[in-house]
């Protein structure tokens, strides 16, 4: 198959939604990893989980299957990948954007090297509230509704917010 | 080589899909309801790593056995799991005393088993190290603040200390099965972990204004299957729905 065309399946399989945050595609997730159509037109895409327990990654075989079988696919396999290891570096921009919009903060940069212990009970950097903007924030649970999120709260607006932890 | 490689998916498969187990048994039943989230969710963490290396095993192993197959059908004997992880939750400050004994341990060795010359076990290494620091993270904290918090809460973390002291020792043992894997390059040699462990046991509980325990009776036992009383009445709970339903699915 034609190099257009896979590039056509891709766009299409990078629609699929996040199914606990739906304002998320895989492909803004950054775990779409890979879509390749072979000369007969089956399909193999790789993708690669957030956290190894996220229970959402079933659902996302599913609807990649349902997905591409409307449009046309209906030799679908998808892999799982463990390696390289998923980080929230590979979200983009958009994605993003996308967060903040949704009421969820982004992550932040990753720093370089193992996570640094800390002796402390103070919380880590303030994370900017998604809904004023504020820095005066502090986190109130390390673990949140869903495994790549903490919950924090703003005392400028004094909302509760979630944010999507930096791994 | 293929035995060895079984044995030891299944010996970390195992101590995260055991200590997942007592994590989810928080459910509802945790301090406050962002704890309930917090242990619940490292459960999750950790069973999403016992299914990938129960799954590898059943693989390596080239009998036709799933990972449903080796967590809902295998017996007590046949589980390889460290005696530190079955222990029951007990009261908060014994859950978060193991919580601090075992993610420390868990952290060390799956940063050590990135390096490995297996590269499914360097693949599933690499991807928890990265939550097991988190959860590394979470223990430590509330050691920190149980243990420089009233007299009461400094008194129930201590205790939990103590309590789970005896099964430290067996994280560290080694065995034929762990050297042949290592001098293969593929298995981490626990007693090379020992020294990073204590630093930041050390370091936490002298912030935490807590003494270290120095109990001298370190049973073991749990890497050839034998386990203590309460492995038992866990694994029921963990089986049973599938062995009365074989193949149940909703």
């Amino acid at each position: 198959m034609s190099a257009p065309a896979a590039a056509a399946v891709r766009e299409l399989a990078g629609r699929v939604a996040d199914p606990e945050i739906p304002v998320l595609t895989i492909e803004d997730l950054g775990i779409l990893r890979d879509v390749v159509v072979d000369e007969r037109g089956r399909v193999e895409v790789t993708i690669t989980p957030t956290y190894s327990g996220c229970p959402a990654m079933e659902v996302i075989r599913d609807d990649l299957a349902r997905t591409l079988a409307e449009h046309g696919y209906g030799d679908v396999r998808v892999r799982t990948v463990l390696a390289p290891a998923w980080t929230t570096d590979w979200m983009s921009a958009e994605g993003r954007a996308k967060l903040t919009a949704y009421g969820i903060a982004p992550p932040g940069p990753r720093r370089p090297g193992p996570v640094p212990v800390r002796l402390t009970t103070r919380p880590p950097e303030p994370v900017a509230c998604p809904r004023c903007g504020s820095t005066d924030t502090h986190q109130t649970s390390r673990f949140g509704s869903t495994a790549c999120k903490s919950l924090h709260a703003c005392r400028a607006c004094l909302e509760p917010f979630d944010h999507f932890k930096t791994l | 080589m293929t035995a060895d490689l079984v044995a030891y998916a299944l010996r970390l498969g195992d101590d995260a899909l055991v200590l997942a187990q007592r994590l989810g048994e928080w459910s509802s039943r945790a301090p406050e309801l962002e704890e309930d989230v917090a242990l619940t969710n490292i459960g999750l963490d950790l069973l999403g790593q016992a299914r990938a290396l129960l799954s590898y095993a059943g693989e390596v192993e080239g009998a036709g056995r799933d990972e449903d197959d080796l967590a809902y059908l295998r017996e007590e004997r046949e589980f390889g799991n460290c005696l530190l992880v079955e222990q029951p939750n007990d009261d908060f400050g014994a859950t978060i005393a193991r919580q601090l004994y075992f993610s420390s341990y868990q952290l060390e060795l799956y940063r050590a088993l990135r390096g490995s010359a297996d590269p499914t076990l360097a693949a599933v290494a690499a991807k928890a190290a990265k939550e097991v620091a988190y959860h590394r993270d979470h223990a430590t904290m509330w050691v920190l603040r149980l243990g420089d918090g009233t007299e009461e809460s400094h008194a129930r973390m201590r205790d939990g200390l103590e309590r789970l002291w005896p099964y430290v020792g067996e994280l560290f043992e080694t065995d034929e099965v762990v050297q042949r894997l290592a001098a293969a390059g593929v298995a981490v040699d626990p007693a090379g972990l020992r020294d990073g462990w204590d630093r930041h046991l050390d370091a936490t509980l002298a912030e935490a204004t807590l003494a270290r325990p120095d109990g001298r009776w370190l049973p073991g036992g749990g890497r050839r299957g034998l386990h203590s009383e309460h492995m038992g009445y866990l694994l029921a709970e963990l089986q049973y729905l599938h062995r009365l339903h074989p193949g149940a699915r909703w």
